[in-house]
């Protein structure tokens, strides 16, 4: 197992919520004070060092135009963590290639991080979620076959090692593909990819990318990673799925006293709880199939974050999936209930920080798991284990 | 009118690979009739008023009703090839066309690339191209805007004509969904219009009819004003008690007019 802690970089010092209509896309950025936002870069890079020095993997994500995650080019933030940390992965989760004009451009990044740190980069490509859509002005509409028509000319960009090749693709042209650095990593960093649906989860399995799922819970992820791992087999790439191919992220506090550790978890909840923005935003016409549309209308219930908001506590959290959160032996238990659920999987990706959950408390949390639960987490949760019921057992 | 008329089921026709639904109503001389971006579905009332006096072809455009989108199809553009294909393949020369807000943009492309097909063109709240500012929308973005607040600037009575989704069939309501959808892959970026459009009109000399809801919201009495400007010969008329869809709160007042325009 590995664990990584990710911190979204929110910016929570804002109004009462009934003072405005959505924290995403339209909230005016004079609510955001430059020096206080500043201070807060500087404690978020604090953090993911003091994660790294717990002995921990670092990741970060990026969004536009929200103060949920003030991280609107993650390749900077990236670029500074290169060089401000020594030993541990870091992963991007990640590029919001759907939505960004240039994926030879991304490559470069890419590319440039992976030397800057010496080949320690994770790479992460991403739809992006429907709040993105705006921000970026990129269409609603066919926005897999943009991801997936960018993720490949990427790898192949990082690939390709004999002079210039040119991509005359439906979304995307370029005449003369050359990147200058190429990656460290042969032959090439590794690519994770995030989708919460089982026919994106099916596609990733296929490439055998690490498979990213986030606070999809008891309910929504086993047939996510049962689609994975469909998809791993029907392309042929073997009959066991490693779990070091799955991620699985959710809200985690772990401290000495249970007192303590619902107190951490309670402010993780300003994830949930924070989120608000109107349906026009959260569902713009072709991000989801027609058929899955037609049902939301109807009243179906919304996955994800939306879901959670109104009725958001600790207790619920846990028990379907999002959170662990208590003492060692509680997040422990919490831990391998979930995981025992889904077929397992090798990274938890920690959302580790949010809202007000201050330096102390954030640090508190990192060290109490990073010292009191990740060593149990390595020790019987290995990597090379093989997830999924179905498959048969290791071989000896 | 005549329900057997109405209950006409649509016929097909195979065009560029595009499996194309279309109406083929009333007698008289050739009527293409161009829905906007909420499909055909709620135009019905107004189609059988023109086709009283005319033979109306009505298709639904690649990607709304039950007409097919292939991969390639992203753009007004391609749209209006589709649409004067179908004129070829029905065999029709010359016809008088109406076109309804994004049928409007339809028809106002192929009035550029075929002046000589379209004899007179009736354009109802037509968007399509960009006569106003940089820093401001010509159309207000309805895909940032609540249910409740697009209904406002589409409808002088939102009441009566919010969509009841409740009372929908699961196929209607698909349809809906996949109409918006096919809206959003057409009309995203540039937003609502084909920049190029406005440095083309002049080859639309036909007589033009702009005819805008007194209370459309979606596109402004200036808009029309300045889009009319952009073809040689058109002219305005208002509506009275109609927002966006005068062919859907005011039919046959709006029938009526294009009837005589076209007359």
């Amino acid at each position: 197992m590995k664990a990584w802690h990710f911190s979204e970089n929110a910016y929570p010092d804002l109004p009462p919520e009934d003072d405005f209509d959505s924290i995403r896309v339209t909230l005016p950025n004079r609510l955001y004070d430059p020096a206080k936002g500043a201070a807060l870069y500087d404690r978020f890079l604090d953090e993911w060092c003091l994660a790294e020095d717990e002995g921990l993997e670092i990741m970060l994500n990026e969004h536009h135009q929200t103060a949920t995650c003030v991280d609107p080019a993650a390749p900077i933030v990236l670029g500074a963590l290169a060089r401000l940390t020594k030993r541990a992965r870091l992963l991007i989760l990640g590029n919001p290639v759907a939505n960004r004009r240039d994926p030879v451009r991304i490559a470069e990044e890419m590319a440039l991080v992976d030397i800057l740190s010496k080949g320690r980069l994770e790479c992460g490509f991403v739809r992006g979620v429907p709040f993105e859509i705006l921000p970026a002005n990129s269409n609603p509409v066919r926005m897999n076959e943009r991801q997936w028509e960018a993720t490949d000319l990427i790898v192949k960009a990082w690939t390709s090692h004999d002079g210039p090749f040119s991509h005359e693709g439906r979304f995307f042209h370029h005449r003369n593909i050359n990147i200058w650095p190429r990656p460290w990593q042969q032959p090439h960093p590794p690519v994770w990819i995030s989708t919460t649906s089982t026919s994106g989860a099916r596609r990733v399995g296929a490439r055998g990318y690490v498979q990213a799922t986030f606070l999809t819970g008891y309910k929504g992820t086993p047939a996510i990673f049962d689609a994975y791992r469909a998809g791993w087999r029907e392309a042929g790439l073997g009959e066991n799925v490693p779990m070091h191919r799955l991620a699985y992220a959710a809200l985690v506090y772990v401290a000495d006293s249970e007192a303590a550790a619902h107190a951490g978890a309670e402010k993780l909840l300003w994830y949930m709880t924070a989120n608000k923005v109107p349906p026009h935003f959260a569902r713009p016409p072709g991000y989801m199939p027609v058929a899955a549309y037609a049902a939301m209308l109807r009243g179906a219930a919304v996955g994800g974050l939306a879901a959670n908001r109104r009725n958001a506590t600790v207790e619920n959290a846990i028990e379907n999936g999002l959170m662990f959160a208590g003492t060692p032996d509680q997040v422990y238990d919490q831990f391998k209930r979930f995981h025992d659920h889904v077929g397992g999987f090798g990274h938890l990706l920690i959302m580790g920080q949010a809202g007000f959950l201050d330096h102390a408390e954030t640090v508190a949390g990192i060290k109490c798991f990073a010292r009191n639960v990740y060593p149990r987490l390595k020790q019987n949760f290995p990597m090379t284990a093989i997830s999924g019921s179905r498959a048969p057992p290791v071989p000896a | 009118m005549n329900e057997a008329v109405r209950g006409s089921s649509p016929h097909r026709l195979t065009i560029a690979g595009i499996d194309l639904e279309y109406l083929d109503r009333g007698r008289g001389a050739p009527l293409l009739y161009l829905h906007g971006g909420a499909g055909i579905a709620a135009d019905h009332a107004f189609i059988d008023r023109l086709a009283g006096q005319r033979r109306v072809i009505a298709p639904s455009h690649p990607g709304f009703g039950t007409s097919g989108l292939p991969d390639w199809l992203d753009s007004v553009d391609d749209i209006a090839h589709v649409h004067l294909e179908l004129l070829d393949r029905l065999k029709l020369d010359v016809v008088d066309v109406v076109g309804m807000s994004l049928g409007g943009w339809i028809a106002a492309e192929m009035a550029t690339k075929a002046p000589e097909r379209l004899s007179r063109m009736a354009l109802i709240g037509p968007i399509g191209v960009k006569t106003g500012t940089v820093d401001r929308l010509d159309i207000p973005d309805i895909f940032a805007m609540s249910e409740a607040n697009l209904d406002r600037l589409r409808f002088h009575d939102p009441g009566k004509h919010r969509a009841d989704i409740g009372a929908m069939s699961d196929e209607a309501l698909a349809t809906m969904v996949r109409n918006h959808e096919t809206l959003a892959l057409i009309a995203w970026e540039p937003y609502m219009h084909n920049p190029k459009l406005r440095h083309r009109l002049h080859r639309a000399a036909m007589p033009v009819l702009l005819l805008r809801g007194d209370s459309d919201g979606i596109v402004s009495a200036d808009y029309i004003a300045r889009y009319a400007k952009l073809f040689p010969d058109a002219g305005i008329t208002t509506i009275a008690a109609a927002g966006h869809g005068p062919q859907v709160e005011q039919p046959d007042r709006t029938a009526d007019i294009i009837l005589e325009f076209f007359a």
